[in-house]
């Protein structure tokens, strides 16, 4: 009854459960048939996503068209100039990068007391934490901008507009469903593990660092991609907290709706160039997400 | 947020029954040393306690009393400081006569009493009759865009759990729109959509002949389909990535034994693969649930600062009602009525699916 | 559960107990403005060209000239509209934001009101030549009357009516309409073979508010009473948003899918000749951006409601725009009072005016710098426009209230029109008395 196997084989591809000729027909065609139609459905935003990006303008803002008439790839350099997104691009890495670093690290030790203790006010930690994911964000959007400026008035640091406010925003948003996944995964880790540190002479500390964390990377790296997506797209507090040069992407794509056009092939270019990284990211390490979310939510 | 184990067995709660007990006796044990475990599920809590062996037992003992609170201290300032005190504050806001009058020095904006929650609830005059339609088409596009997600998700999933050609890309494809930035992927959806130019409208009306005329997706009654289609979109993957992985736990040995009794594939979904699911689900159903129901940014790229009637979230509705119009008061009472709601429908639903379950944390 | 109970009660506790023990808000200790930092300016410009990046290659060269005089460092920042109002006002509930702004002159009040920027009173408006160097149309657009205004005209802008010339001679109409029967006549006459005669932006909510405001003010009607009361549903205001309506619903010269336009669609199908008409504030830089040359355009006034208003010298109903346009004005947190004063001297000053009208086809307010010939017959009119015909919006504290209400509720008259469901002096009256309303409180 280990529920550490369910953690770490939860990942990848299954092993066939049946075989493939005990499939009965109806269920073959049934799954061509529903599997092709879903396939067309998420597909066809993304074709297009990318053949817009490759269309000249007068083409775009036409009526649309499958196959596009000519081809471009005007639009890939124009969105550089059109908006400076070179530096939204670098606001946006810096700012989810650090968020998710910092969100992390605190969802670790968090996790590792809330899975291994127990202590007066655990359940109440935990509950308060979780509660927050059903904040309605606006509730709490001028509220949060007041706090960062009195807190920057009467520290003299400038966290107004800074991206350090975005960092800090985006690493407590974050951190409820991090600190639940991996308080989840941590649980999934056998206690003979640590405890065998701990006898061997490690102290808490050793026994998290040495033990723990490197048995529990698949769930590290699922709360890192979580986090990451999230700092990466959030759209109400970076239009507020922002200004011209620590805007986020999010904000900068608007750019591309100017008060004479919406350059839509530029906006479809700009949407694949910032999307690539974090798609790829995530297709790459999907697995592990799902590791790092059913240890969490299973549970 | 240790509480249910992924049950390796199709029978729904197996391995609960030893957790009532488990987990009281776990609780009423004052911060002991680690190496204990922790309630883990099915398995009673270990007897002894194995005791690290540096340090004096005193030192170590204090030490381990407060080190799980030192552990915490950073996400505790960080939730106390970034989440629990702006919204303490957004309450308070709620009980002020907060406009733009008083914007500068909001400290001195006259106490409002219940004014804008009796204004938020009146449904008799057009706030709160406004508002009330509002909650309703929320409440009816969450359920929508919930359970056809869910649906999706748990269907992709059943049919992808054997392997076939070109499974892996498959699921790369069904996975790319949760992965997509919302500002992205909205922002194509909205392009799409267009009415002249839209290319729904081109298949629909010009290639299709569908439609008398082309109707219009961004404004109007149909921006509600409009807004469905675009979160059921990016939502339902995320049902796919959880249920698949979910799927993978169910026991190979429970589908061969229920073939050797003659069972056939779609009783086998019925009857082992469904039943499996049903702790995946409580979780996934309340975490889109939330996510939907506040949701901000798909409608606020689609629409802009003001969404056609039939579209009209709740959240995009409130952010109307404080920050175009700059009254914050109103708006922080209609946001704390949602809290409210939110809260009674959580604790409910959770009452709810855990009944049998045993008691589950949240 | 029981668990659950607990914990949430704890929470609201907590909660509680943190609302209870602090968080007073926005501090106003710096408020009147100082000089705590005389080197250095930060300056919202709005977005008034074709780009953001545009807007900063106008305005670099004249920032540098004014380093150049003063030694005063601007650091500039151009906040696209979309979301202008919400960083104005983060920046004034906290007291941190920029030194100088540019607002959108419908604002006045508003933010007169709150009390988010400094009064321009009789010394300061001195300090920057004094009120009599402004046209007075530009100086009703700066506040509630009576009150010192909280900017300074920047920018003048007015709706003129943009007439394709090609398509009316193809249509044989010899020239603009000057009432609205002539425009829907003509209108009619233009829409044949997918083109149409008018485009409007009904899915845009300010330029809906904006249009019957202006048409209401021609049915002698007006949004807001003398106390600044809402009058949204009055049956003058009803005919105008009906009338404007119609040109989709009933007349039909405008196409189905101006509905959904809030991105200046409209402007581009009048560019690329989908549309013969279009009401518009200085077009010129965007049409030419699309490729429509100025000779290929007339302009000429927004119509009236019948010839004897057109050629009246005065009178309520002489009414065919409203006065648009930015306001300059200083932030109430200034930490460069001195400097920020100085450089609304230098943006209002008439060489400045003259540079930046040009570069962005809008009118100067500043009478001196209106005395140079019009560079083309688009200032002309305009001008024209501005001194004879044009209204100040409301200048009401809500005024923005009132331009999201009505002209939310005129862009979902737009849809139902465009859907195919009537719409009735009834159905516009409810809409209109549902808006006033939510005025409420």
């Amino acid at each position: 009854m280990s529920d550490t196997a369910t953690a770490h084989q939860a990942s990848g591809a299954a092993a066939p459960r049946r075989s493939p000729t005990a499939l009965p027909r109806s269920f073959v065609w049934t799954r061509r048939i529903v599997l092709t139609l879903l396939a067309v459905f998420t597909a066809t935003p993304l074709y297009v996503m990318v053949s817009s990006s490759l269309k000249p303008l007068e083409e775009v803002s036409g009526t649309f068209r499958w196959i596009p008439a000519e081809l471009t790839l005007e639009p890939y350099r124009d969105i550089w100039r059109t908006v400076p997104l070179g530096r939204y691009f670098l606001n946006s890495l810096i700012v989810s990068a650090s968020a998710t670093a910092c969100s992390v690290v605190v969802a670790v030790f968090a996790a590792y007391a809330v899975s291994r203790y127990r202590f007066r006010g655990r359940q109440v930690f935990t509950v308060t934490v979780l509660s927050t994911q059903m904040f309605p964000g606006i509730l709490f959007l001028l509220p949060l901008f007041l706090l960062f400026v009195n807190v920057g008035n009467a520290t003299g640091l400038a966290l107004y507009g800074s991206r350090g406010a975005l960092i800090l925003t985006y690493m407590t948003f974050t951190l409820p469903l991090s600190i639940w996944m991996l308080a989840g995964y941590f649980a999934s880790i056998p206690r003979d593990l640590d405890e065998a540190a701990l006898v061997d002479g490690c102290g808490p500390l050793g026994a998290l660092f040495r033990v723990l964390i490197p048995a529990a990377v698949p769930g590290i790296i699922a709360v890192t991609v979580y986090s990451f997506m999230t700092a990466w797209g959030e759209v109400l507090f970076a239009s507020v907290m922002t200004n011209d040069a620590t805007r986020t992407l999010s904000i900068g794509l608007q750019g591309y709706a100017t008060r004479t056009e919406v350059y839509w092939n530029q906006v479809m270019a700009a949407s694949l160039v910032v999307s690539v990284p974090v798609v790829a990211g995530f297709l790459l390490l999907q697995r592990y997400l799902v590791a790092g979310l059913t240890a969490g939510a299973v549970k | 947020m240790t509480a249910h184990s992924a049950p390796r067995t199709p029978a729904p709660a197996a391995g609960d029954t030893a957790r009532g007990p488990t987990r009281t006796a776990a609780d009423r044990t004052p911060a002991p040393a680690p190496g204990r475990r922790s309630a883990a599920p099915g398995a009673p809590a270990p007897s002894g306690t194995r005791r690290p062996a540096a340090g004096s037992p005193l030192r170590d003992r204090v030490r381990s009393a407060g080190l799980p609170y030192l552990l915490l201290l950073p996400a505790l300032a960080l939730e106390l400081l970034i989440h629990l005190v702006p919204m303490a504050t957004g309450i308070v806001m709620a009980f002020k006569d907060l406009t733009q009058e008083y914007i500068s020095d909001w400290s001195a904006a006259p106490w409002a009493g219940l004014d804008n929650f009796r204004v938020a609830v009146d449904v008799d005059a057009p706030v709160g009759e406004a508002l009330l339609r509002s909650f309703a088409v929320t409440c009816g596009f969450t359920v929508l865009a919930v359970g056809l997600s869910w649906l999706l998700g748990v269907t992709a999933a059943i049919l992808m759990q054997d392997a076939f050609r070109g499974r892996g890309l498959l699921r790369a494809l069904f996975l790319t729109p949760y992965a997509l930035p919302v500002y992205a992927a909205v922002i194509t959806w909205s392009f799409l959509l267009q009415h002249d130019n839209g290319l729904l409208n081109h298949v629909l009306h010009d290639q299709l002949g569908l439609t008398d005329g082309k109707p219009f997706w961004l404004v109007g009654d149909n921006s509600f389909v409009a807004l469905l289609l675009v979160a059921v979109w990016r939502t339902w993957p995320f049902a796919f990535l959880l249920l698949t992985a979910a799927l993978q736990n169910v026991s190979a040995d429970l589908y061969e034994a229920s073939a050797l009794d003659g069972a056939g594939m779609w009783r086998q979904i019925r009857h082992i693969t469904l039943p499996a699911l049903r702790p995946v689900n409580q979780v996934l159903v309340l975490v889109l649930f939330l996510w939907t129901f506040n949701d901000f940014n798909v409608p606020f790229v689609l629409f802009g600062k003001s969404a056609p009637q039939s579209a009209d979230l709740v959240s995009l509705h409130i952010y109307q009602s404080s920050f175009v119009t700059w009254d914050f008061g109103a708006g922080s009472a209609m946001s704390v009525l949602l809290l409210l709601f939110l809260l009674l429908v959580t604790a409910g639903y959770l009452l709810l699916t855990s009944r049998g379950r045993g008691s589950a944390d949240v | 559960m029981r668990r659950f109970r607990t914990a949430a009660a704890a929470a609201l506790v907590t909660a509680l107990t943190a609302a209870a023990s602090g968080c007073g808000g926005g501090s106003a200790t710096k408020s009147g403005g100082s000089n705590d930092k005389p080197g250095e300016l930060t300056y919202w410009a709005t977005n008034q060209g074709s780009s953001i990046e545009a807007d900063k290659k106008v305005l670099a060269p004249e920032l540098k000239k004014f380093e150049k005089q003063t030694g005063i460092k601007v650091k500039l920042e151009v906040v696209p509209w979309s979301n202008l109002l919400d960083r104005i006002l983060a920046a004034a509930s906290s007291g941190q934001g920029p030194d100088v702004l540019n607002i959108g002159n419908t604002w006045s009040s508003s933010l007169q009101k709150s009390k988010a920027l400094l009064p321009f009173d009789d010394a300061r408006m001195a300090d920057v030549g004094g009120a009599d160097r402004f046209s007075k149309a530009a100086l009703a657009a700066t506040g509630a009357e009576g009150k010192p205004p909280a900017a300074v005209p920047l920018y003048s802008l007015t709706y003129a009516l943009y007439w394709n010339k090609k398509m009316f001679r193809q249509a044989g109409i010899d020239g603009p309409p000057v009432t609205w029967d002539e425009l829907v006549a003509d209108g009619k006459k233009l829409s044949r073979g997918g083109r149409h005669g008018l485009a409007v932006e009904g899915g845009n909510p300010v330029e809906n508010a904006h249009h019957a405001f202006v048409l209401g003010k021609q049915h002698g009607a007006d949004f807001f009473d003398e106390n600044g009361r809402p009058t949204f549903d009055q049956p003058g205001n009803v005919k105008a948003v009906k009338q404007y309506v119609d040109f989709l619903a009933e007349d039909g010269i405008a196409a189905k899918g101006n509905a959904e336009y809030a991105q200046n669609q409209s402007v581009k199908d009048f560019a690329t000749g989908k549309a013969g008409m279009l009401l518009w504030q200085a077009a010129r830089t965007s049409l030419l951006a699309h490729g429509m040359k100025p000779d290929e355009y007339g302009i000429a006034p927004v119509p009236f409601q019948d010839r004897q208003d057109a050629t009246a010298s005065g009178g309520k109903t002489k009414v065919n725009s409203m006065v648009g346009g930015i306001n300059i004005g200083v932030f109430n947190h200034t930490d460069n009072l001195d400097g920020a004063m100085k450089f609304v001297s230098f943006m209002t000053s008439t060489k400045e005016q003259r540079i930046l009208t040009d570069a962005y086809g809008s009118v100067s307010p500043v009478l001196e710098a209106q005395q140079a010939e019009p560079r083309d017959k688009d200032e002309a009119v305009l001008r024209s426009v501005l001194s004879s015909s044009a209204a100040p919006l409301p200048q009401v504290p809500d005024e923005s209230k009132f331009e999201t209400l009505v002209g939310t509720a005129v862009k979902r008259l737009f849809a139902d029109a465009a859907a195919g469901r009537p719409v009735t002096e009834k159905t516009v009256r409810e809409a209109l008395t549902k808006a006033q309303q939510q005025m409420g409180k």
